[in-house]
């Protein structure tokens, strides 16, 4: 294993958890109730903070002056490679809580693996994301039956949001040749193991939630190799703004 | 009738000797809808406050400044828990006093109403607007009012680490590149006068006051918090290299306090009437927010309710 492969395998987790803390960020003050938009900022907090973890350690791989801001903000969007899934639209109350139950139950299972990473500051990194990742995954799966189970509208409303986000679903569950590789070196837990702990976690929670779980999972992908939606420019245009438009100044 | 007048003299003698009133106690009924009201307007406040500083998360510079930020925003919508939850001692209704807050009848700080347009504004509104709200926030951990002052100590805890990171925000811009530092100047030209503002009307021109201060509600009057916060502040900017958008402004030796030019009272009264320059962007974010999550709030109760039934059945089974 070459060590741009660990760094590019870094920034998919880095970038992965860095578009979603953004998304997520930007529902701060705006949540449907102040006990809820606090939960959800939480998420964003701990999202942002995994983020800068793996992109330091990326940025040390890479060598140089680099370091989580420069990563951050002054790479283009054929440069980051975050799954699609995280760089949608955050929607509704209901999208964005069946985005992220789909991702964090994922995000559960590869999280519990990646503790096992022969790759010692990757599993270091995840040994103490554990902990709020286990909370992330019941608070979001919560949500999901309670909307499922609660009025009709709101049964009607998550079960379109799982729908729609499904098509973003596979991603995160199949692996390329880099995850092969990686895998194979002990560094990434076995996606072929997680789709199937994650099909048999989503199917358990929408039978609860009395909702209908679409089909195979989704087809869409790319961001892993740099190749996005529309959605990641306009992200990093408001993201990067301030660094891009003063390029001497320290913040 | 004497008998009230005895009640009412025995709570003036316990607030007197400095006891705190507790939610069973009797209290005078003003006292109860002055704190009421009070309360939820500071807590109306923390909640509109997060709008402003909000609108720079998703562009913050660096992603630890972005946490920070993020952190903050968070701060302050708990702030508004405690808030609420200190308002409903006193027998008001959280939903009640949202009500009011979305329909434009309750206030909340007139300085939310003025724009976040460049980042430095994040750390003037930390150094200067969490300053000036620590400075009445201090006092009223002494309030007399229990639960309120109690709140108050663990708003305060958190609100003078707020106002540090403001300042360490400006030190950094105002020692950074030449844009930085205009950057500085230009938030602080904006937000001096509004924050000095904060601190209400002119002791004359502030007729509840008396009656806050004799049930030691209020225990400093506005103009003494406002020239207790001026005077920490000046030298504050001087240190980083900023100046105070007041050419009046000098330092007095004969009293031991700074002389400042006159406050734009019309400015202020336009504002608290709803003429700033966001009040109705405020507003209407609010009303969004709870509009927009008002079928989320009503599936989180029917299935509340569903749960309780089933447990009910469950135990009955």
């Amino acid at each position: 294993m070459e060590k741009n492969h660990l760094y590019d395998y870094t920034l998919r987790l880095g970038d992965t958890a860095l578009i979603l803390g953004q998304r997520l960020s930007e529902w701060c003050g705006f949540g449907p109730i102040l006990e809820q938009d606090i939960a959800l900022t939480n998420i964003a907090l701990d999202q942002i903070g995994q983020a800068r973890q793996f992109l330091q350690y990326a940025a040390e791989l890479q060598g140089g002056d680099a370091d989580e801001d420069t990563l951050a903000y002054h790479r283009d969007a054929h440069e980051f490679r975050n799954i699609l899934l995280v760089e949608q639209k955050n929607g509704h109350w209901g999208d964005t809580l069946a985005r992220q139950f789909v991702f964090d139950t994922y995000n559960y299972f590869f999280f519990e693996r990646l503790m096992k990473s022969s790759d010692e500051r990757l599993a270091s990194i995840a040994q103490k994301a554990m902990k709020e990742i286990s909370y992330h995954a019941q608070w979001s799966a919560e949500w999901i039956i309670r909307l499922g189970d609660g009025t009709q509208e709101s049964h009607d409303k998550i079960q379109q949001s799982i729908n729609d986000v499904w098509m973003w679903t596979g991603e995160m569950l199949e692996a390329d040749e880099l995850d092969e590789m990686m895998k194979d070196a002990g560094v990434a837990p076995d996606l072929a193991e997680i789709k199937s702990l994650w099909i048999e976690k989503v199917s358990e929670i929408l039978k609860i939630a009395t909702l209908e779980m679409p089909e195979g999972t989704g087809h869409q992908r790319g961001g892993k190799k740099g190749l996005h939606t529309e959605e990641l420019g306009y992200i990093l245009a408001e993201m990067q703004y301030l660094p891009k438009s003063y390029p001497d100044a320290k913040w | 009738m004497g008998e009230t007048h005895s009640l009412e003299e025995r709570f003036q003698a316990y607030v007197d000797a400095e006891n705190k009133i507790e939610p069973k106690d009797w209290m005078p009924e003003k006292y109860r809808k002055t704190l009421i009201r009070q309360i939820s307007q500071h807590a109306h406040s923390e909640v509109v406050g997060m709008l402003p500083e909000a609108n720079w998360i998703t562009r913050a510079p660096s992603l630890r400044s972005k946490l920070i930020l993020l952190a903050k925003v968070q701060d302050e919508a708990g702030h508004g828990l405690y808030l609420y939850s200190a308002a409903e001692t006193l027998g008001a209704d959280r939903q009640d006093l949202v009500e009011d807050l979305l329909s434009g009848k309750a206030k909340y700080s007139s300085i939310f109403n003025y724009p976040t347009i460049s980042w430095a504004d994040m750390g003037a509104v930390g150094w200067l607007v969490d300053g000036a709200a620590i400075a009445n926030q201090v006092m009223l951990c002494r309030t007399s009012y229990g639960p309120y002052s109690r709140a108050m100590v663990r708003i305060c805890k958190e609100e003078s680490f707020h106002q540090r990171q403001g300042y360490e925000t400006m030190m950094k811009l105002a020692s950074g590149t030449p844009e930085q530092k205009a950057m500085a100047q230009d938030a602080l030209n904006r937000w001096w006068w509004p924050s000095i503002m904060m601190f209400g009307p002119r002791d004359e021109d502030s007729p509840n006051s008396a009656q806050s201060m004799k049930w030691k509600i209020k225990r400093k009057s506005n103009d003494e918090l406002r020239q207790e916060f001026i005077d920490k502040t000046v030298p504050q900017a001087e240190f980083i290299g900023l100046t105070i958008p007041d050419p009046d402004l000098k330092w007095n030796e004969e009293t031991g306090h700074y002389d400042f030019g006159e406050i734009n009272w019309d400015e202020f009264y336009q504002v608290i009437k709803g003429n700033g320059p966001c009040n109705k962007q405020r507003l209407d974010a609010r009303n969004k927010a709870h509009d927009e999550g008002a079928w989320v709030r009503e599936a989180a109760n029917a299935y509340a309710e569903k749960e309780a039934k089933r447990r009910k059945e469950g135990t009955a089974a």
